[in-house]
């Protein structure tokens, strides 16, 4: 075993870790309660203006209701995609399900910028304009992966021999899949649902290539903090953002047994 | 879903024609059930790749700013014979280098810890603890630093504090430096974790048998065998920071370009599309390289 000293160094350093891992998103936090508009520390006060300031912000509005529609959208899509790739491949040989879970991953994989641009050209190309459906284009195509990844887990975790014997007991296709299926693979695809939803939440890089003159809620952030404008409202924006990517992952989480959440990262 | 889809539920239960037919051809229902999601990503996704590489190929007219489709290979003459974006290309690299370095250094004692030291309830806390920055907002952590860095922020009023004079680090390449660690952080302490969790403790009981001390063994076992788990972390914290446009916006000072943020640039401003593409397939080509190696240091099976 470690000796004294060294278990106290590397307690040590791993608290050193978590702080710094921690502040900085604490700090945000703390910030979106700041009483003056000007962003230096420490706060001259605590107030919650900025909050209602922030709700009543058209500008702000508009672009979170496209950040959830855009986001409700391609979760959906992502949803059905991912959901109907897990289904085939579960039975595939080895080569095959490997060829589809590499093109599932790329878009994640390759660096942002490729993916944005990718895409920007292809709608260009076709004489698509940018809207809120070329951003659901984008969203999808890299959530389905997170889909994909959890529902196909589960589905080789779950005994096949339980569908068998629905089908033995007389259940057609749709009643197993109704009454067995489902509720084996529903914690699964409710949890990809949430992850996919959290990453489209927060996406940037992609997005800005591929939305038009209108602003996703993270777009929003990022115009206003490189004009270095409006930043009180961005505090607020930001703690919001944080919060509702965390709490979807929180419960997939949960869901998954963590193993979820691991495995879209670990690929992302 | 094909399943499903083929009719509605009958009461007399047992399948219909249809379903029959479905069970009795798997390759039939695997088709269909991989059309919709394949027919997205071929259709969409790779048609996107293949135009992007195809773009890179052409040119655009000066006048009109139309994209000419002329093959020629001038956008990658440009790239690899102009020293602006040699120089560019090397910064980004630079910074990817050490933005992986730093991080495998911060993250190997703090895996070690978690996989070796640290209880199973611990383990556990501390996992989740690294997880959860990950998913909080990447724009928002980003932004954070901007409020710690700058002039009268978080870091300079703790110098302060400590009889230290200020810092002033914000919009630098130290700047972004810190950043890039701190975002992709995460990145690299779950594989190195993960591959250091699967050391077995009768190894080191073995080296400490033979004589070695703990230094030694954590040099000669851990050490080699975390280190699959530590190269498949480098590749997401060094592709991440290649691909990356938005920090060296906001968080880097003048003269801060990435090859992403030429990019950016050529596709809005400037609209110059087959220039920005051919720029995209740089750090496409380098993940490829970085990728071989990787695969050679045995980092797939860590992933």
């Amino acid at each position: 075993m470690e000796g004294f000293l060294t278990k106290l160094a590397l307690r040590t350093w791993a608290v050193l870790i978590l702080l710094f891992l921690f502040i900085p998103i604490i700090l945000i936090l703390v910030y979106a309660f700041n009483s003056s508009n000007i962003e230096s520390w420490p706060l001259p006060g605590l107030s919650t203006k900025w909050f209602a300031a922030t709700w009543d912000d058209p500008e702000i509005r508009a672009a979170l209701e496209l950040s959830l529609r855009a986001g409700l959208t391609a979760t959906g899509l992502a949803l059905v995609l991912g959901s109907c790739a897990a289904f085939a491949v579960q039975r595939m040989t080895f080569f095959g399900r490997d060829v589809v879970s590499l093109l599932f991953v790329l878009p994640l994989a390759l660096p942002g910028i490729v993916t944005g641009m990718a895409l920007n050209s292809f709608f260009h190309f076709n004489g698509i304009t940018l809207s809120i459906w070329t951003i659901v284009v984008g969203h999808t195509t890299f959530c389905i992966v997170v889909v994909y990844n959890n529902v196909l887990a589960r589905l080789r975790r779950t005994q096949g021999s339980l569908i068998e014997a629905a089908m033995d007991l007389g259940a057609n296709g749709f009643q197993t899949f109704r009454d067995i299926t489902l509720p084996l693979i529903a914690t699964a695809v409710v949890a990809g649902a949430m992850l996919a939803f959290a990453l489209s939440f927060d996406e940037v890089i992609v997005t800005t290539l591929v939305a038009g003159a209108q602003n996703t809620l993270p777009l929003w952030i990022f115009g206003a903090v490189r004009l270095g404008q409006r930043l009180p409202e961005v505090n607020v924006v930001v703690s919001f953002v944080i919060l509702v990517t965390i709490v979807p992952v929180a419960i997939a989480a949960r869901l998954t047994g963590g193993s979820g959440v691991v495995r879209t990262q670990a690929e992302r | 879903m094909a399943v499903e889809a083929a009719g509605r539920p009958r009461k007399t239960g047992g399948a219909s024609p249809i379903q029959s037919l479905l069970w009795r051809r798997p390759w039939l229902r695997i088709s269909l059930l991989l059309l919709p999601p394949l027919g997205w990503f071929v259709l969409i996704y790779l048609a996107s790749l293949a135009l992007l590489l195809v773009t890179a190929f052409w040119q655009i007219n000066s006048f009109t700013t139309q994209i000419e489709q002329v093959w020629n290979l001038d956008n990658f003459r440009i790239i690899l014979l102009d020293p602006t974006y040699r120089l560019i290309i090397g910064r980004t690299i630079a910074m990817a280098a050490a933005v992986t370095v730093t991080d495998a250094l911060i993250a190997f004692p703090f895996a070690y810890y978690m996989a070796r030291v640290a209880s199973r309830r611990t383990q556990t806390l501390l996992f989740a603890a690294v997880l959860l920055p990950l998913w909080a907002s990447y724009i928002a952590r980003v932004y954070s630093w901007i409020l710690i860095l700058n002039h009268s922020g978080v870091l300079n009023w703790s110098l302060q504090s400590i009889g230290l004079p200020p810092a002033n680090i914000g919009y630098t390449y130290v700047a972004m430096w810190i950043v890039f660690s701190y975002i992709w952080l995460p990145f690299m302490i779950i594989p190195t974790y993960a591959a250091m969790e699967r050391v077995p403790e009768s190894l080191m009981e073995a080296a400490a048998d033979l004589g070695a001390r703990r230094a030694r063994a954590v040099r000669d076992v851990v050490l080699p065998l975390a280190l699959p788990g530590v190269v498949a972390g480098s590749i997401f914290t060094f592709s991440l920071t290649l691909g990356d446009y938005i920090t060296p916006i906001l968080v880097g000072g003048a003269g801060s370009t990435f090859i992403g943020n030429v990019v950016y640039s050529n596709v809005g401003i400037a609209n110059n599309v087959p220039f920005a593409a051919a720029l995209a397939t740089v750090p496409v080509a380098i993940m490829a390289l970085y990728l071989i190696g990787a695969k050679r240091l045995g980092a797939f099976e860590a992933l």
